[in-house]
């Protein structure tokens, strides 16, 4: 990592002292936070749910706290996957936000995103840092079925594309270079069609890995490989969740954590993950990432904050503050041109958070991405949280979810834009995101352009690599201009694609 | 001695119960352990403790030490000589020096998360005078700082010993039962030779499944993950007991019995007065075994059921793959291994008690 212009620090710098603001700050402000629990008497709520109460009516102390509802239930426990975009909730932990707001929340690292979503399904967890296509699928019954929505994005980009030494030294001398040598980008996927005939011709598959199947990065990946006219395949109408008929690069599920490992044991020449596992395997020398997702897309919704629907509804005070909370943590992470990226990424390199060293997370959260020992190339939007609107979680981001979703055969059979929307409302709430952040506006913490003036349609959008517009309002006719995916009336079994 | 229904004859009989154990698990604990349970204890602590400190026993005993500091010094040498030679993703393996490092920083960790735990309730106390003073009912948040190692032990414990204590309650009564009715016995002795080899992983996700429909509660008693964890450690550690308690129960002698026979000494009776007394050896020989099993089981249940106990530890600091995560999770594994290890002496000394009283009795 010598030749990355940026101060680094060593794994072993102290705790930031920030971690003691949660509590002090946070006890003193959960004395305002805590004085809407005020009107709410014997209750005969949960006795283990300290203060709670039902239904109570905001009061002088409450408004001036600037919040309109009372927290139902002040202690919480938030799921989280390993990833750098997991950062909104340790920082509004960490500086105190959630405290703000009159929460104790205790935030929980997940095993994987299977264990994470039966967690929030399950009600041990109350809320969860989740994939985008997660409550979307849950909703609509792929997979676990249950109704999740999802009130806000958590943020925008962040994954990129990883292959291993072996296919980039394959591929690496026909690539168009810059002036200065490096590759040219974006890389088509076109480029990996030697390495897939080279590979069958020595009796091998060309693999690559995923962190779920309803995951960004299932999508992006397959968009990509699509793009370049490389069949990812299609998953067998029922619910399979293999998603290998008739592909030409298959791919399977690995946790993000174990993506470097699972690549340097051979199992996959390849992957899409979030950061910082990119990063690691460039820190490892184990392989160099091809692609960003911004390559794939330039704004690509990413993470979502994901909760139940009941919970949502029985406890909207409770939902409110934790999204004011967690708004906040997504402004003071880009504010000032992502001026807090190095102190976030000191919280999130704590064992308890992401964990990973301090300069492999830095090396994509600090506005630079390094694609090689020597290629570190400036990405100030690699990660966006609040900027661009990252946090409303547009309709029209669902929609393409649910249409890639279809694409593959995940939604197995047609269905009408009407359901396309109706299913994008039920799921995305943007009406409880502008609750919370047009409260923060009232209060001056942020400020009115930072919310967009939108129906939730983002409008057509021509920012993929493959230049194909997609228009949130046009589900159907957008997957017939696709060249490679589902058509009207296909269907996927076992032998291949029909109709 | 794979068949429960074996007659307690031959090896059955005349073998210590604690051989006999062993044989039937292939498990081993100790070499010095297996002999008669009246033997074993004599060299070892307690009972050490009870004599006169002579000089030949003090010499006796600091000869009895050499072996293990050679070993154990030996085993550090070459692991810090060959762990710089093996260069893996995360950088070479850690030596000896490094882990301890890793032990000594996980404690700081944990003073530290001590420390703030004191002034976050402090603060709350102190907030809360003021909320009194001001008419509003006082919160009691729980602190939410980082789960510490020592937490972590903690966890463990409390889930392996609830684990293990169901599954005595369940393996004692069926062992009991089996042991005394052939019948009984040949219809479960099938069903604990299947269930017997299945790996805690296989049972994981049913048990997953199963609880999390049962509790539906969102503010359960005890943790979803605590209960699942423990319940398989239930489910891999019940059979040593259950076979055990099996075999000490039909191994009854038979003069024993010849006197309930004449005595006309009913079911219940016979059962405490007779049979339990000559099956309690056999029974804490099969509970010592199956708490080194539920000890070994449980790492593996916490990782995938998210309990926070070492497992989680082991399996989180995986997924960190920092330049620390290695030394961790080494250090963690010396500590599960020397809890373990006082675990299995803890029962042994049980097991030792036990055997010596009803011995004599």
């Amino acid at each position: 990592m010598n030749d990355t212009p940026r101060p680094v620090q060593g794994p072993l710098t102290p705790r930031p002292q920030v971690t003691r603001r949660r509590f002090l700050l946070g006890l003193g402000a959960a004395t305002a936070g805590g004085a809407l629990l005020s009107a709410c008497g014997g209750g005969g709520s949960s006795s283990s749910v300290a203060g709670a109460g039902t239904g109570a009516t905001s009061t002088p102390a409450a408004a001036a706290s600037g919040a309109a509802l009372a927290v139902e239930k002040p202690n919480l426990t938030l799921g989280f996957i390993k990833l750098t975009d997991m950062a909104p909730l340790a920082i509004a932990l960490e500086n105190g936000y959630f405290a703000e707001e009159g929460l104790n929340v205790t935030l929980e690292a997940q095993a994987n995103w299977k264990v994470l979503l039966d967690g929030v399904i399950g009600g041990q967890l109350d809320g969860a840092h989740m994939l985008a296509g997660q409550p979307l699928a849950a909703t609509i019954g792929y997979g676990t079925a249950a109704p999740l929505i999802a009130p806000l994005s958590l943020d925008l980009n962040g994954n990129g594309i990883t292959v291993s030494n072996e296919v980039w030294d394959i591929i690496r001398p026909s690539l168009p270079e810059n002036a200065d040598g490096t590759p040219i980008h974006p890389i088509s996927a076109e480029v990996l069609r030697p390495v897939i005939e080279q590979f069958a011709t020595a009796g091998k598959q060309f693999n690559m890995g995923m962190v779920f199947p309803v995951s960004t990065h299932n999508y992006e990946l397959r968009y990509w490989l699509a793009a370049g006219g490389i069949s990812p395949g299609y998953y067998i109408a029922g619910g399979d969740a293999v998603g290998e008929v008739a592909a030409e690069v298959p791919l399977s599920v690995t946790p993000p954590p174990q993506m470097p490992a699972t690549m340097e044991a051979g199992t996959i020449d390849g992957y899409c993950v979030g950061e910082p596992w990119n990063q690691q395997a460039v820190n490892l020398g184990i392989g160099v990432p091809i692609a960003t997702d911004q390559h794939v897309q330039t704004l690509n919704p990413e993470k979502v904050f994901g909760l139940r629907e009941d919970f949502a509804a029985q406890n909207p005070g409770t939902t409110n503050a934790m999204l004011r909370a967690i708004i906040k943590a997504q402004q003071w992470l880009d504010a000032n041109d992502n001026a807090n990226r190095e102190a976030a990424v000191q919280i999130l390199s704590q064992p308890e958070y992401v964990g990973a060293d301090f300069e492999v997370i830095a090396a994509s959260m600090t506005g630079v991405f390094t694609f090689e020992q020597g290629d570190t190339r400036p990405a100030p939007d690699f990660n966006i949280f609040f900027r661009d609107f990252a946090g409303y979680p547009f309709y029209s981001d669902a929609i393409w979810y649910l249409t890639q979703m279809r694409r593959w055969g995940q939604i197995d059979v047609d269905q009408t834009d009407e359901w396309y929307v109706e299913t994008a409302n039920n799921v995305y709430r943007p009406d409880l995101y502008m609750a919370a952040a047009t409260s923060l506006v009232d209060e001056g913490v942020i400020e009115d352009a930072d919310l967009p003036d939108t129906d939730g349609f983002r409008g057509p959008q021509d920012d993929f690599i493959d230049g194909i517009v997609f228009d949130g309002s046009q589900p159907n006719a957008y997957l017939e201009s696709l060249p490679i995916g589902l058509k009207a009336g296909q269907t996927v079994s076992a032998s291949g694609v029909e109709g | 001695m794979t068949d429960v229904t074996t007659p307690p004859t031959a090896a059955g009989a005349a073998a210590p119960p604690g051989i006999a154990a062993r044989a039937e698990d292939g498990l081993r604990v100790l070499p010095d352990a297996d002999p008669t349970p009246d033997t074993v204890e004599e060299a070892a602590a307690p009972s050490w403790f009870a004599r006169q400190v002579t000089p030949a026993r003090l010499r006796a005993f600091a000869g009895s030490l050499v072996p293990p500091v050679l070993g154990i010094g030996g085993f550090i040498v070459l692991w810090a000589i060959f762990a710089a030679r093996i260069d893996t993703s995360l950088g070479t393996l850690p030596g000896p020096g490094e882990v301890w490092d890793a032990g000594v920083g996980l404690w700081d960790a944990f003073l530290a998360s001590r420390e703030e735990e004191q002034a976050f309730y402090a603060a709350q106390e102190a907030t809360n005078v003021q909320r009194v003073a001001d008419g509003l009912p006082p919160q009691n948040f729980v602190f939410n700082g980082p789960v510490t190692f020592v937490d972590q032990i903690w966890t463990s414990l409390r889930t392996v010993m609830l684990g293990f204590a169901i599954g005595t309650f369940i393996a004692v009564p069926i062992g009991l039962l089996s042991g005394l009715s052939k019948t009984f016995n040949g219809a479960i002795n099938p069903l604990v030779q299947i269930f017997r080899p299945v790996s805690p992983l296989a049972w994981l996700p049913i048990v997953t499944v199963i609880i999390s429909a049962a509790i539906t509660s969102p503010d359960p008693l005890l943790p979803k993950a605590f209960i699942i964890s423990a319940l398989v450690v239930t489910l891999c550690s019940l059979w040593p007991t259950l076979i055990n308690t099996s075999v000490g129960a039909s191994s009854v002698p038979n003069d024993l019995i010849n006197v309930a026979d004449v005595l006309r000494l009913g079911w219940f009776t016979r059962l405490r007065k007779i049979v339990l007394p000559s099956a309690l050896p056999y029974i804490f020989t099969g509970m010592r075994l199956s708490l080194g099993v539920g000890w070994m089981v449980l790492i593996a249940a916490e990782m995938l059921a998210q309990n926070p106990g070492l497992g989680k530890f082991v399996w989180d600091e995986f997924q960190n793959g920092s330049s620390q995560s290695m030394s961790r999770i080494m250090f963690a594994v010396i500590i599960i291994g020397i809890i373990g290890f006082l675990l299995d002496r803890m029962m042994a000394m049980l097991e030792g008690i036990v055997s010596r009283r009803w011995a004599a009795a």
